[in-house]
């Protein structure tokens, strides 16, 4: 599915957030937002998910503007967020409907894709941060959604599991050509996952930037053509005015 | 209550496997009981030497033995199932209409901000009644019968359960909601599957106090004028002068009341396994 943000701003108590932004993303491509914090960021993402519909401007999913939530727009966020008080098999079927059988069946083999097979009867409080965050991954793909939206969210997690996930999020997106939007203030994260990244600076935040990354994938992190990407948003970001 | 993104962001941890650890955690919880049993041993023990040794006069203080022989004779004579089960009773009925109430009430006052604003003022100037001033007035509306006892119980178990039910539902982490609405649940569905499992811990603390104060009640509502019940006994007691009858009395209250407790501790610990509690050491 395409996206296609149009001049949204939004303000909050009468102070403006986000102030026209606007940008596109063609069907199965991966957009990061990247920006230092406060610029707005998950403002915007929030804004294409629906959850917030206070904003000016217009989201189109698939050419359609749409002011709530969508069935095909899955969200990750920068928690688990899982339901304490349901297991990880419960966690992962929560969006779907139907008989357990059937459910727990869809559900199976998403763990097996996150690489959670046989953890189905742990509790939240028993899971790793690495884990849990699988858990919240598999919960959102597993609806099938054809526009994904992640709110920084390997953030949390140390840098090897860091790794470990967003390779992961990279195999789903082989197998599923989502459309990808990745909030994240890591610029390694986003040369190394994104086609395209969206830059978001200022306070009210707009869109400082847009470069495109045509490196081949698979990329190799720390790679000359990743470095030189990451000077130019370093430019672009323009930090030492800060 | 913890926050939901406490519970799930933890380290693993918790849960290991029961065949290595069950015989040591079984020694821990039989060494938990001897500890704490160690005092209250050594205080009937030299209660009952010094009852002996007419230390107290047993017209004040009759010694424990005394105290179970009463408890014994009641049983035998068979009134004592009759005592306990009026109280019981009186309690079951008052707890679950008060509950009721505090549920419904509270599930308003919770979900709906307007409501709040109507019902809540009101609510909480009643609360600030001490709610034994009610018993006379309660006695002159409805006598001394089963209805004014069971009011009294019912109204002494609404408040702890009404504000556990409303801060529990205002305590729901906004961010699991987020969640319910992501994956497009409508109103209902997002108080069955999100609101009403996230406010259940407060809720059952709400219902375990409040069956605290519903035996605090039930003798209130005993000793006010009743002709059978364990509160009657302890009136009974003092107009026979027999301290054991008072303090038979007093200890069945104890067993019974700590049982019902016993069971609701059971239910909760049931319902809420999921919880991520820190272990006391």
């Amino acid at each position: 599915m395409s996206l296609n943000i149009n001049n949204i701003s939004r303000s909050f108590n009468g102070k403006e957030v986000v102030k026209n932004v606007s940008f596109e993303a063609d069907p199965g491509e991966i957009v990061g937002l990247l920006g230092t914090s406060g610029c707005g960021k998950s403002t915007v993402l929030r804004a294409i998910s629906g959850l917030d519909t206070g904003y000016r401007g217009e989201v189109e999913i698939n050419g359609k503007a749409s002011r709530k939530v969508e069935a095909s727009t899955g969200f990750i966020f920068q928690e688990p967020r899982l339901m304490p008080w349901l297991n990880v098999m419960e966690n992962v079927t929560f969006g779907l409907k139907g008989k357990k059988e059937s459910k727990d069946e869809i559900g199976r083999k998403y763990l097996r894709d996150v690489g959670l097979a046989g953890s189905e009867h742990l509790y939240p409080k028993e899971l790793s941060g690495g884990m849990a965050q699988r858990v919240a991954i598999a919960r959102a793909l597993i609806t099938s959604p054809e526009v994904l939206l992640l709110d920084e969210p390997f953030s949390a997690l140390d840098a090897f599991t860091k790794m470990q996930l967003q390779d992961l999020l990279l195999e789903i997106w082989e197998e599923y050509r989502t459309t990808i939007v990745l909030v994240t203030h890591d610029i390694e994260e986003a040369t190394y996952l994104c086609d395209k990244i969206v830059i978001l600076k200022d306070r009210p935040g707009r869109v400082g930037q847009e470069i495109i990354l045509d490196e081949p994938r698979p990329r190799r992190r720390g790679s000359n053509a990743l470095a030189n990407y990451k000077t130019d948003i370093l430019n672009s970001l323009d930090l030492s005015r800060v | 209550m913890k926050k939901s993104s406490e519970l799930t962001a933890g380290e693993l941890h918790g849960t290991k496997p029961q065949g290595r650890g069950g015989l040591k955690s079984q020694k821990s919880r039989v060494q938990t009981v001897i500890l704490g049993s160690i005092l209250p041993i050594i205080l009937i023990i030299a209660w009952e030497l010094l009852s002996r040794a007419e230390v107290f006069p047993s017209y004040q203080l009759p010694a424990p033995t005394v105290i179970l022989d009463t408890i014994a004779g009641l049983a035998a004579d068979g009134s004592l199932w009759g005592h306990v089960g009026i109280t019981l009773y009186r309690v079951l009925i008052g707890f679950l209409i008060g509950t009721a109430f505090a549920v419904i009430l509270g599930s308003i006052v919770g979900f709906y901000k307007k409501a709040e604003q109507l019902f809540d003022p009101m609510i909480q100037a009643f609360r600030s009644i001490p709610s034994l001033a009610w018993v006379p007035l309660f006695i002159l509306w409805m006598g001394i019968g089963e209805p004014s006892k069971v009011t009294m119980i019912a109204v002494g178990v609404f408040f702890p359960v009404y504000l556990n039910v409303v801060s529990g539902i205002n305590g729901v982490d906004r961010k699991l909601i987020e969640v319910g609405k992501m994956y497009g649940l409508n109103t209902f569905e997002l108080i069955r599957r999100v609101i009403l499992p996230a406010s259940l811990p407060s809720f059952l603390t709400g219902i375990r106090s409040g069956l605290g104060l519903g035996w605090m009640f039930v003798v209130a509502a005993e000793l006010m004028g009743a002709s059978s019940g364990l509160g009657y006994l302890l009136v009974l007691g003092q107009n026979t002068l027999s301290p054991e009858t008072i303090l038979a009395s007093i200890i069945l209250f104890a067993v019974v009341g700590k049982s019902t407790d016993w069971l609701l501790k059971i239910v909760e610990q049931k319902s809420l396994h999921w919880q991520d509690n820190a272990v006391k050491a």
